[in-house]
C-alpha cells in the first residue's frame, strides 16, 4: 500500500516533467507559423541567412514587396547560416516549417533527405531557364527542390601594382605552369605569391575544389592522381614559399586582409569581395581560376537556394508560389544582385542584364557559367561527409604532416567508411 | 567564460544551490489526510528538487545516451525514426582513427594545463597574500583573461601566434631567431593552445586559491616566524598543507571545465592542421556542428565518453576527501 502510493507519486512527477518537457520542446520553434494575424491574405514566414539586412532594408522591403504582390504579409526571420540548417531541420520536427527558406545550396540536398521539401514540380515552378550547373545543386535523382537566387563563386584576385613590378601580365596566367611561372617572377622580386584559404572547415575544401576539378579530379575517388597533382600544387607552393604557412589556418576572410596588406600577388576568393577590391588602397583585378592545361576551371557555387518546406495545409502553396515567382523572374534576380552586390543570376537573360548594368562583371560571370555545385553529380548528402576528409587531407599535407599522397589514400578510404 | 558557470553548473555544488531552491512554498498537496499525510507532504517539499533534477540532469543525459545508441542523421532526426545501432557509435569512435591522437591530447592537455595553472595561481596567490602597496590593482588585473569574452581572447592569441603577420614571431625574428609555426605546425600546435588555455585558466586557480589562503589564521604563520621558520618551510609547512581541501576542490573543478574546452581550441586551430590539436570534446563538436551535416550520434558517444572520463575523477575526488576527513 505504502509503496503503491510512492510509485504513484513518481509517476506523477515522471508525468509532470515530460509535460513540461513537451511544452518547452513544442514553443521553441513553435512561434515562427503560430502569428497569422495581419493582412487579408494571412502571415506568411520567411526565413534567410542574411542577419546583416534589417528590418529597414531594401532586401527586407523586397522580400515585403513579393509577399504584397501575392496579397499575403511576410514574416521575415534572419539566422545565421550555419543556425538557418539547424533551425530549419528542428521546426521541421515540430512540423513548424515556414512557407520560405532561402537555404545555403549544399543544405538543400540535406534537407531534401529528410523529406521536408517539396519540389518545383509539386509547386508547378518552372526551372528551364535557370542554367543547369547552377540548378544541379538542388537536384537529387529526377527531382528539384528549389531554385538559386543567385550564385557566386571564386575566382583569382590580383594586385595589379605587385604584377606590374614582377612583370606579369595577368592574361597570360591560364594554366598551372603558367601560374608556378608568375608566382616564381614575383617571389624574385621580393613579394609574396599568392593566398588562400586551407582552413580545416568546410571552407577549406571550398577554396582547394577548383584546383581539384581543375586538374579533372572527382569527388568520389579522391587518392586519383589527378587529386594528388592539385594537392601537391598547393603543397609545393607553401613549400617554396609562394604562399604563407598561415594558409593551413586561414579563413577566407583572414585570406582577404592578408591580400589586402597589399604584399601578395594573387589571392583566391570569392565574388562577395567586388566592392571591397575596388576600395582597396592598390588597383586590383580578377582572373578565372585556371584548370591544370588551361581554361576556366570549375569553381564550387556558392549562393542560396529558395525553397518551400511542406506544409500541412497545402492550399498555403498558391501564395508561396507567387512569392518565388516573384523573387525568380529575371528583374528579380538582377535585383537581388544589386542588392547584395555579390550574387550573379542564374539564367542567360539575368547575367546580361546585370552586365548591361556592370560590364567589370564579366569575369564572374563567367566563372558562374563554368561553376559546379559542391552536391552535384548526384553526391547530394555524402558531399559533407567526403569534404570533411578532403579538407583534413589538405590539413595534413600542407602542414608537413603527410604526403599528399599518403594523406589522400587515407582520406580516400575514410570517406568510404563514412558513406558506406 | 567557461568558468562563470561554475557554482550552477558543475555536478558537484548543484546539489546545495537546488537544496536552497527547494525552500520556495510548498504545492497546494497539504491538505492530504490519513497516514501517508507527512510523506506526501515530503514528497511535496521534494518535488521541485526533484523536477529540477529531472528536467536539467536526468534528462540531458538520458538524451545523450539515446543519441549515442540510435543512429540519428538529419533525415531520422526530422522523421523521429532513428535506428537503434546499440554500441555500434561507441565502436565506430573508438576504432576511428582520430581516437588515439583526441585521447593522448585531451590527457596532454588537461595534465598539462592543470599543473601549470594551479602552480602559477598558487604562486601568485601567495605573493599577493602580503599585501603590498597596488597589491590590489595588480591582482584585479590579473582576473582580466577572466573577464574577457573567450571569442576575443582566442582570436587575440591565436592573432600572435600567426606564423606570418604574429606579434610572436615578430619579436623571435627582431632579435635573430626564426620563425615558428606555432599554430600550424603539427607537432606544435596542441603546446600553442595548451599556453593559451593555461593563461585563460590561472585567473580561476588565483581567485579560488587566495580566498583559500584568508582561511588560514595568521597567528600560525606568527608562531612559525617565531620559531624561525624561513618562508620555504613555511610554505611547505604550513600553507601548502592546510590549502590541500581548497587544492583539491580547485583541482577538479579545473579538471572537469579543462576536459570541456572547445572554444579556445576550436578557435584557434579547429582542432589541427589534421588531428594534431583535437581532444575529444572539440571532436564531439566538430561531429555535431563542424561538418555540413551533423552527425549526432558519434557527437554523442564521444560526449558520454567524456562524461565517463569526468565521472572517474569525481569519483577520485569523492575518495580522497573521504580519506582526508577519516585522517
Amino acid at each position: 500500500m505504502r509503496k503503491s502510493a510512492t510509485w504513484r507519486a513518481a509517476g506523477a512527477v515522471g508525468a509532470a516533467v515530460l509535460l513540461s518537457v513537451g511544452v518547452t520542446a513544442c514553443s521553441s520553434g513553435g512561434s515562427s507559423s503560430s502569428t497569422t494575424t495581419g493582412a487579408s491574405g494571412g502571415s506568411y514566414t520567411w526565413w534567410d541567412p542574411y542577419p546583416q539586412h534589417d528590418e529597414s532594408s531594401s532586401w527586407a522591403k523586397r522580400v515585403q514587396t513579393c509577399g504584397d504582390e501575392a496579397g499575403v504579409t511576410i514574416k521575415r526571420t534572419a539566422y545565421d547560416t550555419t543556425a538557418l540548417t539547424n533551425q530549419a531541420l528542428l521546426a521541421a520536427q515540430e512540423g513548424t516549417s515556414p512557407d520560405v527558406i532561402l537555404i545555403d545550396n549544399p543544405a538543400v540536398s540535406t534537407l531534401a533527405d529528410t523529406g521536408m521539401l517539396t519540389t518545383t514540380k509539386d509547386l508547378g515552378l518552372d526551372t528551364s531557364a535557370i542554367d543547369a550547373n547552377l540548378l544541379a545543386a538542388g537536384q537529387t535523382g529526377s527531382d528539384t527542390w528549389g531554385i538559386p537566387i543567385g550564385a557566386n563563386t571564386l575566382a583569382l584576385y590580383y594586385n595589379k601594382t605587385i604584377l606590374d613590378a614582377a612583370g606579369v601580365d595577368p592574361s597570360t596566367v591560364t594554366s598551372w605552369d603558367s601560374l608556378d611561372a608568375a608566382l616564381a617572377k614575383i617571389k624574385a622580386a621580393g613579394h609574396k605569391g599568392i593566398t588562400f584559404a586551407g582552413i580545416g572547415t568546410e571552407e577549406g575544401s571550398f577554396q582547394f575544389l577548383p584546383w581539384f576539378w581543375g586538374a579533372g579530379a572527382d569527388l568520389t575517388t579522391l587518392d586519383s592522381p589527378e587529386a594528388v597533382k592539385a594537392l601537391s600544387l598547393w603543397t609545393d607552393w607553401v613549400k617554396q614559399g609562394y604562399a604563407p604557412n598561415s594558409v593551413i589556418q586561414n579563413s577566407q576572410n583572414t585570406t582577404w586582409e592578408e591580400f589586402l596588406t597589399g604584399d601578395f600577388g594573387f589571392a583566391e576568393n570569392g565574388t562577395w569581395q567586388v566592392n571591397s577590391a575596388k576600395s582597396a588602397s592598390f588597383p586590383t583585378g580578377v582572373i578565372t581560376l585556371p584548370g591544370v592545361t588551361g581554361g576556366a576551371a570549375p569553381a564550387p557555387t556558392g549562393g542560396e537556394f529558395i525553397v518551400a518546406p511542406v506544409q500541412k495545409d497545402t492550399g498555403r502553396y498558391t501564395a508561396t508560389k507567387k512569392i518565388i515567382d516573384c523573387m525568380t523572374t529575371t528583374d528579380g534576380f538582377v535585383q537581388t544582385a544589386d542588392t547584395f552586390a555579390y550574387y550573379i543570376p542564374p539564367t542567360t537573360d539575368g547575367q546580361a542584364a546585370l552586365l548591361k548594368e556592370h560590364p567589370e562583371l564579366s569575369t564572374w560571370v563567367d566563372a558562374v557559367k563554368a561553376a559546379k555545385g559542391r552536391t552535384s553529380d548526384d553526391l547530394g548528402t555524402k558531399y559533407p561527409k567526403i569534404s570533411e576528409q578532403l579538407w583534413t587531407a589538405v590539413q595534413q599535407a600542407l602542414s608537413g604532416s603527410a604526403s599528399p599522397q599518403d594523406a589522400l589514400t587515407k582520406a580516400q578510404a575514410a570517406a568510404q567508411k563514412a558513406i558506406g | 567564460m567557461k568558468h562563470s558557470t561554475s557554482p550552477v553548473s558543475s555536478g558537484v555544488l548543484a546539489p546545495e544551490a537546488a537544496t536552497a531552491a527547494s525552500g520556495a512554498p510548498p504545492g497546494p498537496r497539504r491538505a492530504a489526510h490519513g497516514m501517508h499525510g507527512p510523506r506526501w507532504a515530503a514528497l511535496a517539499f521534494a518535488t521541485p528538487l526533484l523536477v529540477y533534477l529531472v528536467v536539467f540532469y536526468a534528462y540531458p543525459l538520458w538524451r545523450n545516451v539515446d543519441l549515442a545508441l540510435h543512429d540519428y542523421t538529419p533525415r531520422a532526426f526530422v522523421r523521429g525514426d532513428a535506428k537503434f545501432v546499440g554500441l555500434k557509435n561507441f565502436v565506430d569512435v573508438i576504432t576511428s582513427d582520430t581516437f588515439r591522437p583526441a585521447l593522448v591530447h585531451t590527457l596532454a592537455f588537461v595534465a598539462v594545463s592543470l599543473v601549470f595553472q594551479y602552480s602559477i595561481g598558487l604562486a601568485l596567490a601567495v605573493f599577493f597574500r602580503q599585501s603590498f602597496r597596488l597589491s590590489a590593482v595588480l591582482r584585479g588585473m590579473f582576473l582580466v583573461p577572466w573577464l574577457l569574452p573567450l571569442i576575443v581572447s582566442a582570436s587575440t592569441w591565436a592573432w600572435m601566434l600567426n606564423s606570418d603577420n604574429g606579434i610572436v614571431n615578430s619579436v623571435l625574428v627582431a632579435f635573430g631567431g626564426d620563425r615558428v609555426n606555432w599554430l600550424t605546425d603539427p607537432h606544435l600546435a596542441l603546446w600553442s593552445v595548451i599556453i593559451a588555455n593555461i593563461w585563460l585558466g590561472i585567473p580561476f586557480n588565483l581567485v579560488i586559491l587566495y580566498s583559500g589562503l584568508q582561511n588560514i589564521p595568521t597567528d600560525l604563520y606568527e608562531a612559525a616566524s617565531l620559531d624561525g621558520a624561513g618562508s620555504w618551510a613555511t610554505f611547505w609547512r604550513i600553507t601548502f598543507p592546510l590549502l590541500a581541501p581548497v587544492s583539491a576542490i580547485t583541482l577538479l573543478l579545473g579538471l572537469i571545465y579543462t576536459l570541456k574546452v572547445v572554444d579556445v581550441i576550436w578557435i584557434m586551430t579547429t582542432g589541427g592542421p589534421g588531428d594534431s590539436s583535437i581532444t575529444f570534446a572539440v571532436w564531439s563538436y566538430r561531429e555535431a556542428f563542424g561538418t555540413g551535416q551533423p552527425a549526432f550520434s558519434p557527437a554523442a558517444a564521444i560526449g558520454s565518453l567524456l562524461i565517463v572520463l569526468a565521472l572517474v575523477f569525481g569519483f577520485v575526488y569523492l575518495r580522497l576527501q573521504r580519506r582526508q576527513e577519516e585522517s
